[in-house]
């Protein structure tokens, strides 16, 4: 069986344009999330982590005329293009996919023209497509918040069944009236930033951002730490379209299937942790069932967000940077346990090697999702 | 290990029509989708109240799966967990996005819901079907121009090479304005006892989406 390697990724969040810039924030300290007050999106001032237009127009200026492209073409492209210089594939011969993941793509675009082109998903994705002169018709992945994780899990099974070397996948969502309004009506925006897994947390803020992997069976292009994108799993609740289990089954399996076709003792999770009430509540259920309680944890979320369909793939990115780097992140905007089944969530950035991180996500529609990432 | 699997059956709603099989079972005079949806929900005594709560990508895809599952006791007859449903289309969730966003467009006629919002995700249309008929296994919504069979067939299948599903719902739900479409198969593992209407092969999935 061929396996599936990392070779080069990208992240686009208010604390920078590249991975290390990222990480380099975080361990600084630094959160994306702050208030926001823009009355095109919101009558009330709002938490959320939103990339400053300004600074993407100057990235963007450097090689492309901003005007001919949205604002999330401009983050996927950013994204995208950063990955695709730092690795030494050839990612455009017939053997390469693009896969885009994505909840809404340029759903802003419906504020003034509901029958713009451009807000066919498969249209932004082609688009991207043809920027990078990548072969194939692209695939785009919609599975709500596991998308990203679930974009990934599809591009390792199209490598491992040999129709592709290579995937370059991409996760971008922006925040516009269109998804604040909805989060609103279920009550589910925080007060402030958001804070995982907490005694006091309230809900999530929203995040924008961009994310780029791109996965080859070749380990010659992968640098001297070569990490794995194992097999992954997505699974359904069967129970609520809208609100998570209240016992953690679809994630529950999801991990459980998982730890079945690859036994191993799990040094780390990258947790979905919204900090909603129920998603955290449900996640804790979920990972004590399947006996990962003393297992290192963090959510991501209180860096820049919930970021949509972007968050698998960002949040895989930093799994995978933890790995190569033997860095845990804290889990910023939490200080005291408030889940019924407590877990070892990491409270402070350390020092630590980790061979393995299980990445995991949950969504509207009762879906779930995990995979594994490691060390060769 | 390749594992052998079969197309056990197939039906879609279309052109104010449900074909079961290439067999012709409801032909209705409905103008709108809604009134259509309303009526095949009727003539096939369905009795399922959150129907109603759906939208119309919602509704579309749990009537297909519906008359599609009717008697196979699929629920007995798998594990839960390798029941899986990978559905693709067009436009995604933007039949109801628009409605979301004319909750929305007026600051004089504010009124966003929740109800409205949570399905501007088309794979909600996966969690629908899901729990009607208990499945806990594999999810996926791809976006795609046109329906791409041999896509379908490959994804599918190395599914079933590795053992993650039994059994599977896949296919085409589009709705975009006043078109709707939607051919829904499913997929089983092959057995000696059962062999199914067709191979499922990437040419045989196109005649079958091509006999309108």
């Amino acid at each position: 069986m061929r396996e599936v390697y990392i070779s080069a990724d990208n992240i686009i969040t208010p604390l920078g344009f590249t991975t290390d810039e990222n990480a380099a924030s975080m361990l600084a300290g630094e959160t994306g999330i702050r208030i926001v007050k823009e009355e095109n999106m919101s009558p009330l001032p709002f938490y959320a982590s939103l990339i400053d237009p300004k600074l993407l127009l100057g990235r963007f200026s450097i090689f492309d005329d901003p005007a001919k492209y949205t604002r999330f073409d401009k983050m996927a492209i950013c994204s995208i293009k950063d990955a695709v210089s730092s690795t030494e594939l050839n990612l455009t011969d017939s053997r390469t996919l693009f896969i885009l993941s994505t909840t809404k793509g340029n759903i802003d675009l419906l504020e003034t023209d509901s029958s713009d082109k451009r807000l066919y998903l498969w249209n932004t994705a082609r688009m991207l497509q043809q920027y990078f002169n990548f072969s194939n018709e692209p695939l785009v992945v919609s599975d709500a918040c596991i998308s990203g994780v679930q974009a990934i899990i599809t591009g390792v099974r199209l490598i491992k069944a040999g129709l592709y070397d290579n995937c370059i996948i991409n996760g971008t969502d922006i925040i516009s009236e269109f998804v604040l309004s909805g989060f609103n009506s279920f009550k589910s925006i925080s007060t402030g930033p958001c804070r995982p897994f907490d005694r006091t947390r309230d809900g999530l803020s929203l995040g924008e951002g961009s994310g780029t992997i791109i996965l080859t069976s070749d380990p010659s292009a992968c640098g001297n730490v070569k990490i794995v994108a194992g097999d992954g799993f997505s699974t359904n609740d069967a129970n609520h379209i809208s609100g998570p289990s209240r016992t953690g089954e679809g994630l529950y399996i999801a991990i459980s299937k998982l730890l079945k076709n690859t036994p191993v003792k799990v040094d780390f999770i990258s947790a979905h942790g919204t900090a909603t009430l129920y998603n955290d509540e449900m996640e804790s259920i979920a990972m004590t069932r399947a006996g990962l309680q003393e297992v290192p944890v963090n959510s991501f979320k209180g860096y820049w967000g919930h970021t949509l369909g972007a968050a698998g793939v960002i949040e895989s990115v930093m799994s995978i940077y933890s790995i190569r780097n033997s860095i845990l992140f804290n889990t910023a905007g939490f200080s005291e346990s408030g889940v019924t089944n407590p877990l070892n969530i990491v409270n402070a950035s350390v020092s630590k090697d980790i061979g393995n991180c299980m990445k995991i996500a949950s969504g509207f529609g009762g879906c779930n999702a995990a995979i594994l990432f490691h060390r060769k | 290990m390749k594992r052998a699997c079969t197309i056990a059956s197939y039906c879609s709603i279309r052109g104010n029509k449900v074909i079961l099989d290439d067999k012709l079972l409801y032909k209705g005079p409905e103008d709108h989708f809604s009134d259509f949806a309303s009526g095949v929900y009727k003539h096939f005594s369905v009795s399922y109240p959150k129907f109603h709560k759906m939208d119309n990508l919602g509704k579309l895809g749990f009537l297909a799966a519906e008359i599609l599952l009717k008697g196979r006791d699929i629920i007995n007859k798998y594990p839960a967990d390798k029941t899986g449903i990978m559905l693709m289309n067009s436009s995604s969730s933007l039949d109801t996005d628009r409605n979301h966003q004319r909750t929305i467009s007026n600051s004089n006629d504010y009124f966003p819901s929740p109800a409205v919002f949570v399905y501007t995700l088309p794979n909600v249309v996966i969690g629908e079907i899901c729990i009607r008929h208990k499945f806990y296994g594999e999810g996926n919504f791809f976006i795609m121009e046109k329906f791409n069979p041999s896509f379908m067939v490959n994804y599918i299948s190395q599914l079933f090479d590795n053992d993650i599903v039994d059994c599977c719902i896949t296919g085409w739900v589009e709705i975009d304005g006043d078109n709707f479409e939607s051919v829904l198969f499913l997929i089983e593992k092959s057995s000696r006892t059962e062999t199914g209407i067709a191979n499922f092969e990437p040419a045989t999935i196109e005649s079958i989406y091509n006999r309108k």
